[in-house]
């Protein structure tokens, strides 16, 4: 009251303080006492932030030369069949390693492994390409962003980066900017790559591979291509009309948001969630809260909790009606990509009342929420279920059950199971091929533990079988709503986080099932208010892994199809 | 010269935000008088462009996502007559830059750009091709697409309501509406080489790759 005063004229501020005096006094507390019930209610203040959360994860210190043996030993034995994730990681003075994350599908345990190499010059660390497929694609990462080569791994090219980059941009003493300007000429792709290894004198050797030989037919898909759903560049080559191998190009809508974060503070982050794979946007910044808040013990209401699922299952909603979508328009099928756009409108506008965004949604936030849920929440989503449930026999109408697609679909690129669960393939791309690995189910988190509903496995393979199983997944996510939506509970939708979030010191790993797989995030902390290391289990990066073996063998007209229905989004690849 | 008001159906004149833009843009292209019969025969043509422009589909990330929005049942980009997105960059008019531009796809926005024929208009969507976005800090992010092509139109947003890409778009309507069609944009593009200078700039090249 005081403080808006001071802004007025003085004159002007005398004479209403003698007029108003009087009437003010009484009124004062009521005045006062509203913004702070509208404020959020403080709820348990955070215990002291030196203790590291429960999602810590205490990596074993494997040496490089004992990595491969103690990996294999791993998978074999402890039946470590889905490699998570690995990130590379800058440790100063102790150098440059990798953390890998395994997770056992069968008895649903983690092990978490760390190697680490002094040389900062030649880094070298024996490849696990050999033992998951998921790993050529991880491994190149790291070697694009940090410059560690792995010894065996058959293709050691650059696969974000322009081939011609100078540097490792995400070292902490590399100064990308100053040594790559914009380069305007074309990139130059090489046809022949390197393989490095160690011989019996301990001297690296080095081996030239050829990924495509001058007689192979090739055929470049994208970058600018109308169904890669963004930049991606395939470099394909045929035998026949048949494919005969796939290229995988990426790095195209690269924009460094993993090397950002670690200039930003921890609110500042959550920012950039939403734009990397924008058809998951509340889950992936969920995946993010969920594990600052864990790390930081901050303590969520049980209605943040509650929402927080509701949202993540209308994100999950629009994200499979956008995939219907899209992939009738891949197929040509444009009336079914008019239907599939006017229900998730209807999705967007639940958004837009509550968020503010349709698409950026922004919502989201450590500790809670950005706001409450709109008045007319409940009722919008309460018509909305028997709506979709309704509109949905369309989809199977106009496009499932044609003979065209199915004809197109069935049977069309097929993938089993080991190369699934060695390829990392989450979320329903790889429950299409019958494996388990709804993080919903296997680690539940938020309000997943309260609600029933099923997981869809199917085991197919094919394209059809994907997208059967995202269409049945609408009504999964359907039914989790409506178990939910009339049970919000009460309680504040922020608790009060101190103004600067710092996290401890340590390591953490919290995953969340996105609209398209798994979707994690490792931090690393030193305790300040930045993070030393943030990097994001991508959803779709397997996924456009296995393009190449989804696709052998099949006809180039089908690769549209089976591209469509993996179902993935490049800036979240690319980040 | 009272300057000729374009009409644009939906909104009238006056609630343009920035007349003053487009007037000093007018009386550019008007600067040296303009000819009675040809402009009475521009206004038909500009009529008749400014009702069919064609799109590149061209989506890098989250904007293009609102795109198809537009394109799609609600909001209707057909009523306008720019529903006929091209893949191809030979057969569009516009280019609509939706999303963050890279340094590694620069140059290939760049040759798209040129491969479209003339004459072709730049519409920037979104934050991030205006400026960089929410990643004008990275290393590997194009401040602004047009340190690279012109651009004739930029729409704000993070990512732009849709109604603010029909705006944009309609804004662009009344650049081509502007415009002075014979004799200055269908002549933008320079004249085809001939055939004596293509075998040059061949023979250029080969001697080049004979050297090295
Ligand atoms: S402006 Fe915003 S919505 Fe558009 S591409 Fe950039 S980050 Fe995405």
């Amino acid at each position: 009251m005081e403080e808006k005063k001071d802004l007025q004229t003085p004159e002007v501020a005398e004479t209403k303080k003698a007029a108003a005096a009087p009437a003010e006094t009484p009124a004062a507390p009521e005045a006062q006492a509203k913004p702070a019930a509208a404020k959020p209610a403080v709820t348990k203040p955070a215990p002291k932030p030196e203790l590291p959360g429960e999602n810590e994860i205490k990596p074993r210190l494997v040496e490089p030369e004992a990595l491969h043996d103690e990996m294999l030993r791993l998978r074999d034995e402890e039946k470590m069949d889905f490699l998570e994730l690995i990130t590379g990681v800058d440790w100063g003075e102790e150098g440059l390693g990798c953390v890998y994350n395994l997770w056992s599908t069968a008895t649903g345990k983690r092990e978490y492994v760390k190697t680490v190499t002094p040389d900062r010059e030649n880094p070298f660390i024996p490849t696990v390409s050999d033992l998951w497929t998921i790993a050529e694609v991880y491994e190149r990462e790291v070697l694009d962003f940090y410059g560690i080569k792995f010894l065996g791994h058959k293709d050691m090219r650059r696969i974000f980066l322009r081939e011609d980059w100078v540097g490792y941009p995400f070292r902490k003493d590399d100064k990308p900017e100053e040594q790559n300007p914009l380069k305007m000429e074309n990139e130059v792709l090489s046809d022949t790559t390197v393989e490095y290894n160690r011989d019996a004198e301990g001297n690296i050797t080095e081996t030239e591979h050829v990924v495509f030989a001058p007689e192979d037919y090739m055929v470049n898909i994208g970058p600018q291509h109308p169904s890669t759903h963004g930049v991606l560049h395939f470099r394909v080559a045929l035998e026949g009309e048949r494919i005969k191998k796939i290229d995988p190009k990426l790095g195209y809508i690269h924009r460094g948001i993993e090397k950002l974060n670690e200039s930003y503070t921890y609110p500042q982050t959550l920012a950039l969630t939403d734009r990397m794979d924008y058809l998951g946007a509340m889950q992936s910044r969920h995946a993010l809260c969920m594990t600052i808040e864990k790390a930081a013990n901050i303590e969520v209401s049980d209605r943040v909790q509650v929402v927080r699922t509701i949202m993540d299952e209308l994100q999950r909603i629009d994200s499979h009606i956008l995939f219907f979508s899209c992939l009738c328009q891949d197929m040509g099928a444009t009336t079914a990509f008019l239907y599939g756009f006017r229900d998730r409108e209807k999705v967007l506008d639940i958004f837009e009342e509550t968020c503010g965004g349709r698409l950026i949604i922004n919502y989201n936030m450590i500790g809670g929420l950005a706001a409450d849920i709109h008045p007319n929440f409940q009722k919008r989503v309460k018509e909305f279920i028997p709506y979709m449930r309704k509109n949905i026999k369309e989809y199977y109408d106009i496009f499932i059950n044609n003979v065209i697609a199915r004809n197109r679909l069935i049977g069309v690129g097929n993938l089993t199971l080991e190369q699934v669960v060695s390829g990392g393939c989450t979320g329903p791309s790889g429950r299409a091929s019958g494996w388990h690995n709804d993080v919903r189910k296997r680690q539940p988190y938020a309000a997943y533990d309260r609600v029933d509903f099923k997981e869809i496995v199917r085991t197919e393979g094919d394209s059809y079988a994907r997208l059967l199983c995202r269409m049945d997944e609408i009504e999964q996510s359907l039914c989790i709503i409506e178990q939910l939506i009339d049970n919000i509970p009460e309680g504040p939708f922020q608790t009060k986080t101190k103004p600067i979030i710092k996290v401890p010191a340590g390591k953490y790993y919290s995953c969340v099932e996105g609209s398209r797989g798994e979707f994690g995030v490792y931090l690393e902390s030193t305790g300040d208010k930045s993070p030393y290391r943030l990097h994001y289990r991508s959803t779709g990066l397997p996924l456009v892994w296995i393009m190449d073996a989804a696709c052998r063998g099949e006809l180039i007209a089908d690769m549209m199809a089976i591209n469509g229905t993996l179902d993935y989004v490049v800036p979240d690849i690319d980040r | 010269m009272k300057l000729k008001r374009p009409k644009i159906k939906s909104i009238p004149y006056e609630e343009f935000n920035d007349n003053e833009t487009y007037e000093k843009l007018v009386k550019e292209l008007n600067e040296n008088g303009v000819n009675v019969i040809v402009k009475k025969l521009d206004d038909l043509f500009d009529w008749g462009r400014s009702n069919s422009l064609w799109p590149l589909t061209f989506a890098t990330s989250c904007c293009g996502i609102e795109f198809m929005a537009v394109c799609a049942a609600r909001y209707d980009i057909a009523r306008f007559g720019f529903e006929v997105t091209r893949n191809s960059p030979r057969q569009a008019d516009v280019i609509l830059v939706n999303g963050t531009i890279t340094n590694k796809m620069a140059p290939v926005l760049k040759r798209l750009y040129d491969q479209m024929a003339d004459p072709k208009y730049v519409v920037a969507i979104g934050g991030c091709a205006i400026a960089g976005g929410p990643f004008t800090k990275s290393y590997h992010v194009v401040k602004g697409v047009d340190k690279i092509i012109p651009v004739d139109v930029y729409v704000p947003g993070c990512p732009p309501r849709p109604e603010s890409f029909l705006y944009g778009m309609m804004q662009l309507q009344r650049i081509v509406k502007a415009e002075n069609f014979f004799g200055t944009t269908n002549r933008k593009e320079k004249d085809p080489q001939t055939l004596s200078e293509s075998l040059e700039s061949i023979k250029e090249v080969v001697e080049k790759q004979q050297e090295a």
